[in-house]
């Protein structure tokens, strides 16, 4: 959305009164995430999780440049769907975000909100040394060095690059979390939410989306 | 009042076939389209854990009604077609809810799914949805008239307009088909199919790399669940209809399932081969080929019977 758009503007009532209204309050939901429960039977629980883990579904936003690499995975060559791994074009219908590589502040805004965009349960996997110490970006003034400050992080593959091979290693490290449990990355992000979100506020500086991108 | 219940529970087993079989299909035919570019492909039960992980989606996005309603409506013109046609002649369990004047009913929900998902993605408020929708649309209402115009004739060709009594008149061999008896509706009807099935030249109304896979844009989680059963189910309703309109039905579900396969077969098979078309060229080809094909059609029939 342009900034100038942001800016409140004044709507006049029937009986003369000035109200204004904030953009941001007025297209938006303002509801801030809650702790999802689980199912109660455990049997059931496992279940999902089991289905949950063999539907991976990327969303196809490579951030730095390991995006490079999610490609070669759907080619002859690798063919990551055989293991249940596949690409969507919309955040809504995907579960797995793959942040590629050196995170620019621009783009971490971007890895936000589609992060957020998500439905839980969702899961992350940080690619390559960048997202861990910062890489070879380490005192970069324009990229973050810990992705796992900002969102919750489940699975990271190490290496500059990493090959498409071990991205599928990243994957089936993945597909064990979630059928162990273990992978309730969305239900931490709520629970920790005040930490994540002032994190991301020092960074960010220029924020003007809503506190909860739904 | 036990017949009506007995129906019932018929009818509720046929949907149940048809579910799987459409999720074992499609999942064969991203296998094939996977060996065409040597790749290993999907798991035949893919499409089983998808369906699964999207109805244990925890989060639940609203729009609002409309938005709510849109795969509802998607979902009803699947299962509504399937219940008003006679999937198996001759058999007293699955002619489901079909009778006499069944044709046009069933192309009725042919199109309201289309229109239900366009009021539904309309209120996601999505600009792709909106873009998807108005691709669609266009293409759609283009598609439609070869499509009335085979059926039509092949409602001409046996002056009646029951399916059952559509099948009834092709038994007897296969050269009583209609494929044989009346090939220029065949070749229009599958035609104007294509559009329908959104395959390879007709596919830019759900353009995932352009406009993110388009009117389902804003769905996800379960809403999207109820999406994926009804790409499964109004497919093969559509196949069993085209089966008994031009292959002259199916006596077992054996039979069923190898007629619907070749059909499907080909619709990817022509996704496979043929480029993408943009929406003004789609538009223009159906109202040059299958449209001129239909009209010639129309007069061939009127002729010949």
């Amino acid at each position: 959305m342009p900034k100038e758009k942001l800016e409140k503007r004044v709507v006049l009532s029937p009986d003369g009164e000035e109200i204004h209204i904030d953009p941001l309050k007025d297209y938006y939901s303002q509801e801030l995430p809650q702790v999802e429960k689980l199912s109660s039977i455990k049997v059931v629980e496992k279940f999902m999780n089991w289905a949950r883990a063999n539907s991976l579904n990327v969303v196809a936003y490579g951030t730095g440049c390991g995006g490079i690499e999610l490609r070669p995975l759907f080619s002859p060559r690798y063919d990551a769907m055989r293991f249940g791994v596949s690409m969507r074009p919309t955040a809504r219908q995907s579960n797995v975000i793959i942040v590629s590589g050196y995170c620019a502040v621009k783009t971490l805004k971007r890895i936000i909100r589609v992060y957020e965009q998500m439905p839980s349960p969702k899961y992350v996997i940080a690619l390559g040394s960048c997202t861990i110490n910062g890489g070879m970006y380490y005192d970069s003034y324009n990229t973050i060095n810990r992705l796992d400050q900002y969102i919750p992080v489940d699975t990271y593959v190490t290496g500059c690059m990493p090959r498409p091979e071990a991205l599928l290693a990243g994957f089936a490290q993945l597909k064990e979390r979630i059928k162990a449990g273990e992978a309730e990355g969305a239900n931490e992000y709520a629970e920790k939410f005040e930490w994540y979100k002032a994190n991301q506020k020092k960074i960010i500086k220029d924020w003007d989306m809503p506190d909860y991108s739904w | 009042m036990e017949s009506s219940l007995s129906k019932f529970g018929w009818a509720l087993l046929t949907i149940f076939i048809v579910l799987n079989y459409g999720l074992v299909m499609r999942a064969s035919m991203q296998k094939i389209r996977a060996r065409v570019s040597r790749r290993v492909g999907v798991r035949f039960y893919q499409f089983y854990i998808d369906l699964i992980k999207a109805y244990s989606i925890r989060t639940h996005l609203n729009h609002g009604v409309m938005y709510y309603l849109g795969p509802v409506f998607r979902l009803t013109g699947g299962l509504g077609m399937l219940m008003f046609i006679p999937v198996i002649y001759g058999s007293m369990y699955f002619q489901n809810y079909s009778s006499s004047g069944d044709l046009i009913l069933v192309l009725y929900f042919f199109f309201f799914g289309t229109l239900g998902m366009a009021l539904g993605a309309g209120e996601g408020g999505n600009p792709n949805a909106a873009i998807g929708v108005s691709r669609g649309l266009s293409q759609m209402s283009v598609s439609e008239l070869p499509l009335i115009i085979s059926v039509v004739s092949v409602a001409a060709q046996f002056q009646t307009l029951s399916i059952t009594e559509i099948v009834a008149a092709q038994q007897g061999g296969f050269m009583n088909w209609v494929l044989f008896s009346n090939p220029l509706a065949f070749a229009t009807g599958f035609l104007a199919l294509l559009a329908s099935f959104a395959v390879g030249p007709f596919g830019i109304i759900i353009a995932p790399q352009e406009i993110p896979i388009g009117p389902p844009t804003e769905y996800g989680g379960s809403s999207m669940g109820v999406l994926m059963t009804n790409r499964s189910i109004f497919p093969v309703a559509k196949l069993i209809l085209y089966t008994n309109l031009f292959l002259g039905g199916a006596t077992s579900w054996i039979e069923l399932f190898v007629k619907t396969f070749l059909f499907f077969f080909l619709f990817s098979f022509v996704g496979m081969v043929f480029p993408r078309f943009r929406t003004e060229q789609s538009v223009d080809w159906f109202l040059k080929v299958p449209l001129v094909l239909g009209v010639i059609t129309l007069i061939v029939t009127s002729i010949l019977y």
